[in-house]
């Protein structure tokens, strides 16, 4: 059968050099002599680490627990002996640090004890669960939580799996399918069911024919419950876009801001299609990946490699040339130049390029833009490139927002085909983080504002309470007096005016010494013996650090007051 | 530090331009084939002045010569200068031209990339209104010898009114007005051949070769030429339809003057055009109407420089208005 | 002549009807010129413009009291903003206010804290928590960096510590044009 495919706008055809490692089959990487893995595993969420150092732990044993919306979980990539926990640079172009756990691995990769996960015996919840607590993430790069994309269950016609591989260099994904195709299938048939899609269609860019070849005989060979359909899409560059992917198969463009599942479509990379299969039918959480080493390198291929491997330990197996001026993470259309070779290995990173400066020359010159239009011809996003590099070069952030800067998705094509070399992407880059630092400035400029007007509010409005409550008891005060004046004076009642203030003041200040001498002892009395030598200790210590200035480990010391708007006692 | 993409297609301002002035030399052989070689004359002494412009007033910038220079813009625009003028304007005239068009219009804006009005057509427009007569002596075609020409282009006497004549838009225009005489009658006049300016009719051939190889070349789009080239045939086309006697046909309004060279190489300008689609056929829609309308009921024969620069005037506009739906925006759901 | 007059007035209070209808329908609300000063201003609250807070400076700049150089958290960008919004001239922040420091937020140290809840009162944002006698701490992305809670702390434990850059704040820098001099 011929199925219609649909086209996007633009693309580019870059040279694959797809054959450099597609030949090889998958090795394992060797065991490193140490693991670091981040429990921030991309920008969006961090894990909250739920060991200690000097702890042991198993392969597979839970190290970071899920937190918040996005958050997923974190696992130990083998068994061996937490070493430290605490930041370590970051698989991200800033080379920012994360923090992240240091383990030792004792050599035994020992698995803790796997249960397979029964779909049929549990609900979707629960399934869900399982997923973010086996730490599943899109594997094709932006590590986005499946768990989340999976979500309601409900609408889904199609399910989209994600095997164009469009970025020049990487093939993981394209070894991963040839060699394991079946479980490939199998994860996408689990993610069908879950999805509650009516039919599967995997898209394979039609440079890859082995991989749509074993794709289609693992199909065969599957009998899927619903139709799935392997279907090899023209190669062109940024085919492997989620959007892209989908437009292209399913002839539906899901708009900037909106998530496939409005439209009746999803679509996951076949990476993770792949974990999901080992993590329900075998319960292995996520620790490992397919890594493609290549670029100027003498023996390029693909490796299964734990999460947490530092990069520079992978070099060696891929034996780069003694030209190669730097690595880069991800493709060389959207990835980035490493400037820390110990940054480990994460869900995310598919691929580590050896490049040298005749393989990825740096561009000439950067010339004027003749508004010749060739960007806006590239761009998958129907954009038009060359006005938003005015408007962010000249930093008109609104300008460049209205002219949708945010639909770009930062495939580089526009500067892939600039004639005057200008660097698109980096000026786009540039824009949204200055746009969304200064959202973040004006949220929080909101927030001060909100937060100053309140307390004045409430400066104002305990003045004027203190004022209505004094009011009060000098009135009561006064009817008071007035009722024992009554019995032994009336006639200075009468006509003194003076008498009760003074009278108030004096007990007022009776009230106060009163109070005074209350309060005092009420704060040690009835203390423990315990308390109270805490308490000397704390003045010890506060005198210490008054005078001295020897440095004192932080006690994990927290208040008792911390929530509220009135915290002022 | 460089960030991705790491791969680039290997494509320049230069190789552009390259191909530009590669696609008019079909139109230029033919001029120096038919009409006479003192065009290649005027083109080289418009080479020299547009790059020694060019490299001055890098300099006065202090920008580096070496990219701008190389680009070949400066070339283009000079070629094209050249062949809007009369063959055998004195070299001074050129220089003239050229210098306006490179100082005044390119570089007092900014530069390459930031003219708002197109470069060639500027200098056309101030040398018709500053030397109009110099301007309308346009030799027939064939009839002076490269010796003449050369003499003439070297500034030497011009009394030369017996070999000179109109253009044939201009026989046209100065015909009608006169207003006994129907077109008709007046393309029986020496300066006609059989569908525009003898000789010069030839020309135009030549460009479209030339544009259909940048065509091929995706340098530039089909939107222009076809926008420019239908609305001068449809606006022609229908006043010739009414009054056939007063108006001429859309094949002669389309093979004379610069109708050719303005489709593909001179309204195609990326710079000082419009970039959207639909904004590319608004914008030479425009040029072509505005241009008719100036040919038949103007002060000048040729209008296209004028109707060029009014469009270019409108191109912020032009873009504002037609910005092209993005991803998403318009078909969200299966077609 | 007479109709000329007639006519000329006859407009002259037909608009001026206009005029004084319009005046009253569209009437604006407030002042929007001191939400607009209001809005560029930092919302620091740190009071080193002279005014108590942001809200009365922004007042003082739209009555032409303050000058628009007042303002150090707002900084050279800040003061380019009023620029262009009241159709100023750009002027260097004036020194006697301060100067530009980067973005802080303070800190507790909580072993030299005796719990005088002096700063909680000063605290412009209530970004302080505890109570008297009790440790004292800071909601750090609370804090504003107005460094006022500094000053009443009778032990000085009180430091402003510069905020540091993580992933997710971290910028893409714009990007820097080489010009290879190849000539």
């Amino acid at each position: 059968m011929i199925r219609k495919l649909f086209k996007f706008h633009g693309g580019v055809h870059p040279e694959p050099h797809k054959s450099e490692s597609a030949t090889a089959a998958i090795r394992p990487a060797p065991m490193p002599s140490e693991l670091v893995v981040p429990l921030r595993q991309s920008t969006r969420a961090a894990a909250r680490c739920i060991v200690e150092v000097g702890q042991h732990v198993l392969k597979g044993q839970r190290i970071g627990e899920a937190e918040g919306k996005l958050g997923t979980a974190v696992h130990a990539p083998t068994s061996g002996e937490v070493i430290a926990i605490g930041d370590h640079p970051m698989a991200h172009p800033s080379g920012l640090t994360a923090p992240a756990v240091h383990i030792r691995p004792d050599g035994l990769d020992q698995w803790i004890d796997l249960t397979p996960f029964d779909y049929d015996a549990n609900d979707r919840i629960s399934m869900l669960a399982n997923l973010r607590d086996a730490g599943i993430v899109g594997m094709g790069g932006a590590a986005f939580p499946s768990h989340i994309k999976l979500g309601t269950g409900i609408g889904i016609e199609t399910l989209v799996i994600n095997g164009a591989e469009c970025e020049p260099w990487i093939t993981c994904d394209d070894r991963l399918m040839r060699e394991r195709g079946n479980a490939v299938i199998d994860g996408a048939a689990i993610l069908a069911e879950v999805i509650g899609a009516r039919r599967v269609l995997i898209g394979i860019e039609d440079n890859k024919p082995e991989a749509v070849e074993s794709m289609r005989k693992a199909v065969a060979e599957a009998r899927p419950a619903l139709p799935m359909d392997v279907i090899a899409v023209p190669s062109l560059y940024p085919a492997g876009g989620e959007k892209q992917l989908i437009r292209v198969l399913t002839g539906i463009e899901i708009p900037h801001g909106k998530l496939g599942g409005e439209f009746g479509v999803q679509c996951f990379n076949t990476g993770t299609a792949h974990a999901v299969h080992r993590a329900v039918r075998f319960g292995e959480p996520l620790v490992s990946r397919i890594v493609t080493l290549t670029g100027n390198a003498d023996t390029p291929g693909n490796y299964e490699v734990l999460v947490g491997t530092p990069i520079q330990h992978l070099l060696p197996l891929m034996g780069p040339r003694p030209d190669t001026d730097r690595f880069l993470l991800g493709g060389p259309m959207m990835g980035f130049a490493l400037t820390d070779l110990s940054v480990p290995i994460v869900k995310g990173s598919n691929c580590i390029i050896a490049a040298s400066p005749t393989l990825f020359p740096p561009p000439p010159a950067e010339l004027p833009c003749i508004r010749c239009g060739e960007c806006a011809r590239a761009c998958p996003a129907e954009l038009q490139p060359f006005e938003l590099y005015w408007f962010s070069r000249s930093r008109n952030f609104g300008k460049a927002q209205e002219y949708h800067l945010f639909d770009c998705i930062e495939c580089g094509c526009c500067s892939y085909v600039c004639p005057s070399h200008i660097p698109l992407v980096d000026y786009y880059r540039f824009a949204k983080s200055e746009i969304w630092a200064r959202e973040r400035e004006s949220a929080a400029a909101d927030q001060a504002r909100d937060r100053f007007e309140f307390r004045n509010y409430r400066q104002e409005r305990e003045k004027t309470e203190k004022a209505a409550k004094l009011a009060a008891k000098a009135a009561e005060t006064k009817a008071k007096l007035a009722e024992t004046e009554g019995v032994d004076n009336k006639v200075q009642v009468a006509d003194g005016s003076e008498d009760p203030k003074k009278a108030l003041i004096a007990a007022a200040l009776a009230r106060a010494k009163q109070q005074k001498a209350a309060i005092k002892p009420a704060n040690t009395d009835n203390l423990p013996p315990e308390a109270e030598a805490e308490i000397a200790e704390i003045e010890a210590r506060r005198q210490k650090a008054l005078g001295g200035s020897e440095p004192k480990p932080l006690g994990v010391l927290t208040t008792d007051n911390n929530g509220g708007e009135d915290k002022q006692s | 530090m460089i960030h991705s993409p790491y791969v680039r297609k290997p494509a320049s301002v230069r190789a552009v331009m390259g191909q530009v002035l590669l696609a008019l030399l079909p139109g230029v052989a033919i001029y120096a084939w038919i009409v006479g070689a003192g065009i290649l004359v005027n083109l080289a002494i418009a080479t020299v002045v547009a790059l020694a412009a060019e490299a001055f007033v890098l300099r006065l910038r202090k920008r580096p010569l070496a990219p701008a220079l190389g680009d070949l813009s400066a070339v283009v625009t000079a070629w094209l200068v050249v062949l809007c003028f009369p063959l055998i304007v004195p070299w001074w005239v050129t220089t003239i031209g050229v210098l306006v068009a490179i100082v005044a219009v390119k570089h007092l804006y900014g530069g390459l990339g930031q003219n708002p009005f197109n470069p060639a057509m500027v200098a056309y427009c101030c040398i018709i209104i500053a030397y109009p007569s110099l301007m309308a002596q346009w030799p027939p075609a064939g009839e002076l010898d490269f010796q003449t020409q050369l003499n003439l282009i070297m500034g030497g006497a011009r009394e030369i009114d017996a070999v000179t004549g109109a253009t044939a838009l201009d026989a046209m225009r100065t015909g009608l007005r006169v207003g006994e005489a129907n077109v008709a009658v007046i393309l029986e006049q020496n300066a006609f051949g059989a569908i525009g300016g003898r000789g010069y009719e030839w020309i135009p051939l030549g460009y479209i070769i030339g544009g259909l190889f940048l065509l091929a070349r995706g340098i530039i789009t089909w939107h222009m030429p076809v926008a420019f080239i239908s609305a001068l045939a449809a606006i022609s086309g229908a006043l010739w339809l009414v009054n056939p006697d007063q108006f001429a046909s859309p094949l002669f309004h389309l093979a004379t003057g610069g109708a050719m060279l303005a489709a593909f190489f001179i309204i195609t300008d990326p710079v000082s055009g419009a970039t959207t689609p639909l904004g590319k056929i608004i914008f030479a829609a425009g040029i072509g109407i505005l241009a008719y309308l100036i040919r038949s009921f103007g002060a000048f024969p040729e209008g296209i420089a004028f109707a060029v620069l009014l469009m270019n005037m409108c191109v912020p506009l032009i873009d504002l208005k037609t910005q092209p739906a993005v991803f998403g925006q318009k078909r969200s759901r299966v077609p | 002549m007479l109709t000329a007059l007639l006519v000329m007035a006859g407009i002259a209070v037909v608009l001026g009807a206009a005029l004084g209808y319009a005046s009253i329908r569209f009437k604006v609300e407030g002042d929007p010129l001191v939400d607009k000063i209001d809005a560029i201003l930092p919302q620091t609250q740190c009071g080193q413009c002279g005014y108590p807070g942001c809200k009365p400076y922004a007042q003082a700049i739209a009555n032409g009291e303050a000058d628009i150089n007042q303002c150090p958290p707002g900084g050279e960008e800040g003061i380019r903003h009023l620029a262009d919004l009241l159709g100023r001239e750009f002027k260097p922040l004036s020194e006697e206010h301060g100067i530009e420091k980067p973005k802080s937020v303070a800190f507790i140290d909580e072993q030299t804290c005796i719990g005088c809840t002096l700063c909680i009162q000063a605290c412009p944002v209530d970004a302080i928590v505890g109570a008297a006698k009790q440790m004292h701490t800071v909601v750090e992305p609370l804090c504003t960096g107005c460094e006022l809670c500094l000053a009443p702390c009778p032990v000085d434990c009180i430091t402003m510590e510069p905020v540091v850059e993580t992933v997710e704040t971290w910028k893409w820098k714009y990007p820097v044009i080489e010009i290879r001099q190849t000539a």
